[in-house]
């Protein structure tokens, strides 16, 4: 009896009671009272048990794993961004050197290009000055050669000719009138000999 | 002639009669499917939850993935200051939602066809909410009633309005889902004895119509859970934020 009366003042106090147990007798169990508490007691009971296991065991421990999740994602984010910007530093730096050296590798070459034309035309204004001088003393032995050389010739050909005409002839004939005539063929034709 | 769409919903002892008092709480096919949803939903959550690896394993994802929805859903609706509701609001969620898809199983049972499981579902969270709201704000609370900006000479008729819907929500609440689950279950049993009664001739045509309907029930299983935790939300923001 008591278990009917708690029935009726759970949920049919509103309700037309005679309706609701025909509907029950036309076929719906849903409205046969006769398992209610019971279903109301395993309810509350798995309810109850599946609540607090979830609140207190499951849920906290799904909610550390997600923040964990997302703190390490962020950090690896922030790692990653650091990493870039420190490399992207690096980059610059090396590429500051790179452009540095480059300069100064130009102005290296530049200034070792510059002083060896120095050199070179110190030394070829030096080696052209010592050939100047050697030419010119080359020249005025030669000069000096050509000077002498008639004078040299003209005896040679008065020598020459003394003999020839002593072993033509076979006697011996005044040096005087040979070097007169060996003189006088030079004057004339010198300048055809030594006009080089 | 088939057989009658409705004793799936019979309800019947498994055991021994457990008597406390003159209440009978005997195990029954329906302690049997809660206790199977409440287990299946606890097995899966721990494994989903033991182990944190970075990249989630299938279950773990779904735990997470359950977690981040309900966890949306309740910010959406009811705000930072349903926090703390959060686990109750996400332990009602899935049992509605495992006792739907169980019951979707050929041959078991669905706790949720029985108006007495989602009224006294209804009826709890109905009390806890106004409960909620009369601490937070008092007597102010029955401001709910009263909506801003109408017409003093319509006041009395809204306010008798608006306190028959408040006291109406745990029945309508309770009966959506136990009406959609029962009606389902109904109409596919309806089908499958169509399938039988035409036989290999006739048969094909409802056996068709019961498969699509299968995939529907499923949604609809879905639906109704999220319909009743987002119900809740509702609820639940009217008692935290009151707005009028």
């Amino acid at each position: 009896m008591i278990k009917k009366y708690f029935v009726y003042l759970i949920f049919f106090n509103l309700f037309f009671l005679k309706e609701v147990f025909a509907a029950e007798s036309a076929g719906m169990p849903q409205l046969n009272p006769e398992f209610w508490i019971s279903q109301i007691f395993w309810l509350t009971l798995t309810f109850g048990i599946l609540y607090i296991v979830l609140s207190k065991l499951i849920l906290p421990k799904i909610s550390a794993n997600l923040e964990l999740r997302r703190s390490q994602i962020q950090e690896n984010i922030e790692a990653a961004d650091k990493q870039r910007k420190e490399s992207e530093t690096k980059l610059k730096e090396y590429e500051e050197i790179i452009l540095k050296s480059k300069l100064n590798a130009k102005k290296i070459f530049k200034e070792t290009r510059e002083k060896a034309l120095k050199d070179i035309n110190l030394k070829k204004d030096s080696l052209d000055d010592q050939i100047n001088e050697e030419i010119k003393k080359a020249e005025a032995e030669i000069n000096a050669l050509k000077k002498n050389a008639p004078e040299k010739i003209n005896k040679i050909a008065i020598e020459a000719s003394s003999e020839i005409l002593k072993n033509l002839i076979g006697t011996e004939i005044n040096n005087s009138s040979i070097s007169a005539m060996v003189n006088d063929l030079s004057k004339r034709n010198g300048s055809k000999y030594y006009d080089n | 002639m088939a057989a009658n769409p409705m004793t799936q919903f019979e309800v019947y002892r498994i055991g021994p009669e457990i008597k406390i008092g003159s209440f009978d709480i005997s195990f029954t096919n329906a302690s049997l499917f809660m206790v199977i949803s409440s287990l299946a939903i606890l097995i899966i959550f721990n494994l989903g939850s033991k182990k944190n690896s970075l990249i989630p394993s299938k279950v773990q994802l779904l735990a997470e993935l359950s977690y981040s929805f309900v966890s949306k859903m309740i910010s959406d609706t009811a705000g930072s200051k349903a926090k703390p509701y959060f686990a109750f609001i996400f332990s009602l969620f899935m049992f509605v939602l495992f006792c739907n898809m169980f019951g979707m199983i050929p041959y078991t049972f669905t706790v949720t066809s029985h108006i007495i499981v989602t009224f006294v579902l209804a009826s709890f969270i109905f009390i806890g909410v106004t409960i909620i709201g009369f601490i937070k704000h008092g007597f102010g609370y029955l401001k709910l009633f009263v909506p801003s900006g109408v017409p003093i000479v319509l006041l009395p008729l809204i306010i008798i309005i608006e306190i028959i819907s408040y006291l109406s929500r745990p029945i309508s609440l309770s009966v959506r889902l136990f009406a959609n689950m029962m009606a389902g279950h109904t109409m596919m049993k309806v089908f499958g004895g169509f399938v039988i009664s035409l036989g290999i001739v006739g048969g094909w045509l409802p056996l068709s119509f019961s498969v699509a309907l299968t995939g529907l029930e499923i949604l609809v299983a879905f639906l109704q859970a999220y319909v009743f935790a987002i119900l809740t939300c509702i609820y639940l923001n009217d008692a935290l934020n009151l707005h009028h």
